[in-house]
């Protein structure tokens, strides 16, 4: 008898079961539908983790002082222990190769007033370069120039945060905003970045010429400063990153490679990364045992159906049907069942998925390869499981199987 | 009728182990059918005539002796190749029908022919429906089998037996489970198939039924104890005349 034709028996045989099929169905719907789901979350969480490191900038390199390190026995002259210059980010960006931009920032806090409205946040001293470095473009107004670094202008730019808090619906950019009452012009506005991999507001920053920030706000005997680099491409940013620190320990006498603490967005995305992998495949095994009960679930159903089918079988081997027949019209319906269940799960699964990106907002993602991987799952589990009950139904004796009541 | 011999078995022996013991279901039968003959085999429960009844339908196989069906040596053959006998050769009807549940009698009637050489989809339901027409059921293409009687169900399971054109068609107490008047008229639908030229076995216990046979073979204790022609058998037709109407839907 042909494939077809015992692909028909099998389909029947289902139809005329619909509330059995369902029923066994259900468990690898659900089954199907968790791990696409539970991988599509994943998924989300790892685009949201990747794009918050790729807002961090490209390719970036991060310098500071190290104020840990024991082998420091630097005279601790100006500030607490702080070794770099603005001179060193001059020396970075003309003496080493592969630097595309270079930029000192220069952290502090201070309080923000905008006639009556009061804000206390940061405020980064920083190079134009900084910028670039951050992928920052002004979504209103403009960005400060070169000009207003050498000139230590009264101006800066400012966050989203800061402009919705203190400005409400004034227009911030041309207004006077007094940062410790001193007053700055707003340039612009910072175009949105949202939360950064630790959560925090990356919006909530007031941005200055690093020259204003050290003469106006900070003072010399305080600061302390961060040089942030940005390498021409990920391949070279191991490079760069030793060369800046020869460059650093030539530059202050007395310090060694201790001294200085060198972080690159490469290992900050690797933690990052492995630790939504982790979450991933954590997500992905709770989906797949619910996968493996659904299959078992078939199998439990299979053994059942042939244990009440051994009257059906006996008369269909009385008939004519070869013990192959009978081996493939079950495997073929457990098939069936597992393949429909994936297909229903995967639909099931796409919904799921949906209402979790619109609820919370994220760019939750289905890939293909959870659709494979689900659908190949649900094959392997219907023949797997689908085996051993045609087996048992398939090696019955006939005699026996026509007289069973 | 032309006499050509369609079975014939020799010192057909079935043992049974059962545990320590042998039962002797069958010690040895030597007999020959030929085509067109309607058989009564009779005998008590444990008389060996379901047994003999299996090996005749390519059922089960024996543990000695020959069978020859159709001028083919079958107790050699694989289990595959009794597979095709059955399905090609051998007619049954069972007791209790054996009809799959919840599956529309026309369905019922192509089973056989599902298992066959590829057959289409509509040559199939043509000859089903063929098979239906020859039992008188045709009206009932249909319906499912807890929607019918009990003699209409018989004739469903007559058709499915008759629908392949079988070499013989063989009965396993086909009235067991009807009332008087039905079992008269499932004997007349075998008269009529007979009458055809269909050769027809039939297992009983019943002395009213196998009257309707041609030759009435007897067993007991796994023999054949007598082997009688029935020169004048009943006709089972103009005994229904005779018969009360019950009900007409029987």
């Amino acid at each position: 008898m042909s494939i077809i034709g015992i692909i028909k028996i099998a389909l029947k045989s289902l139809a005329r079961n619909k509330t059995r099929t369902f029923l066994t169905m259900l468990g690898v719907i659900i089954g199907v539908a968790a791990v696409i789901t539970m991988l599509a979350i994943g998924e989300g969480a790892k685009k949201i983790v990747e794009d918050q490191i790729n807002s961090m900038g490209t390719n970036v390199i991060m310098v500071s002082s190290n104020f840990m390190s024991q082998q420091s026995n630097v005279r601790q002259a100006q500030g607490s222990g702080n070794l770099l210059e603005v001179e060193d980010v001059e020396a970075v960006k003309d003496d080493i190769d592969g630097v595309l931009y270079a930029s000192p920032i220069l952290n502090t806090w201070g309080r923000l007033k905008y006639e009556n409205q009061n804000w206390r946040g940061g405020v980064m001293g920083v190079d134009v370069d900084y910028f670039n470095i951050r992928n920052m473009t002004a979504e209103q107004g403009e960005l400060f120039y070169p000009s207003d670094v050498e000139n230590s202008s009264k101006v800066c730019v400012i966050g989203k945060t800061i402009a919705d808090n203190l400005f409400g619906d004034v227009d911030p950019v041309g207004k006077i905003m007094r940062i410790r009452n001193i007053p700055f012009i707003v340039k612009g506005v910072l175009k949105a970045k949202g939360e950064n991999v630790m959560g925090m507001d990356q919006d909530d920053i007031v941005l200055v010429p690093h020259t204003t920030a050290l003469t106006r706000l900070i003072g010399h005997r305080w600061r302390f400063m961060t040089i942030i680099v940005s390498a021409e491409s990920k391949e070279r940013i191991q490079m760069v990153q030793q060369d800046i620190l020869e460059l650093l320990q030539n530059r202050h006498r007395g310090t060694t490679s201790e001294s200085f603490v060198v972080n690159t967005q490469t290992d900050i995305a690797d933690t990052a990364s492995s630790v939504s992998n982790t979450m991933t495949i954590l997500l992905a095994s709770i989906a797949g045992i619910s996968l493996l009960v659904g299959g078992i679930g078939i199998m439990n159903i299979m053994l059942v159906s042939v244990t009440e089918r051994i009257k059906e079988i006996g008369i269909r081997m009385a008939v004519g049907a070869h013990k192959r027949d009978v081996l493939l019209q079950f495997v073929i319906e457990a098939v069936t069942i597992s393949i429909l269940g994936g297909l229903v799960g995967i639909f099931l699964g796409w919904a799921a998925t949906s209402v979790v990106g619109k609820t919370m907002h994220w760019n939750v993602a289905i890939t293909p390869f959870s659709i494979l991987i689900s659908v190949t799952f649900s094959c392997v589990i219907g023949i797997f499981f689908g085996w051993y009950p045609a087996k048992k139904a398939a090696n019955l004796n006939l005699i026996d199987a026509l007289r069973y009541e | 009728m032309s006499s050509t011999t369609l079975i014939r078995t020799q010192g057909l022996t079935k043992v049974y182990q059962m545990g320590d013991f042998e039962v002797h279901a069958l010690r040895g039968i030597d007999l020959s059918i030929e085509q067109g003959e309607f058989i009564a085999i009779m005998g008590a429960s444990g008389s060996g005539k379901t047994t003999y009844m299996n090996l005749l339908g390519c059922l089960d196989r024996p543990t000695a002796g020959s069978y020859e069906l159709d001028g083919i040596a079958v107790h050699e053959m694989s289990s595959e190749k009794l597979t095709k006998v059955r399905n090609e050769k051998i007619g049954y009807v069972f007791q209790s029908f054996y009809l799959l549940p919840r599956t529309t009698a026309l369905e019922n009637v192509e089973l056989p022919l599902l298992y066959t050489r590829n057959m289409g989809h509509k040559e199939r339901i043509s000859q089903a429906m063929e098979a239906l027409d020859v039992v008188g059921i045709k009206d009932r293409a249909r319906h499912f089998p807890n929607q019918l009687s009990g003699g209409q169900q018989q004739r469903v399971a007559i058709a499915r037996a008759i629908v392949n054109n079988p070499v013989f068609l063989l009965a396993d107490e086909p009235t067991g489970n009807l009332d008087t008047r039905t079992s008269v008229e499932v004997m007349a639908l075998f008269q009529k198939l007979h009458a055809q030229g269909m050769t027809v076995i039939l297992v009983t216990h019943e002395h009213d039924i196998s009257r309707y046979a041609n030759r009435i073979i007897t067993f007991r204790d796994g023999l054949i104890i007598s082997d009688k022609p029935n020169p004048q058998p009943r006709n089972a037709a103009e005994d229904l005349k005779t018969m009360p109407e019950l009900d007409l839907d029987r």
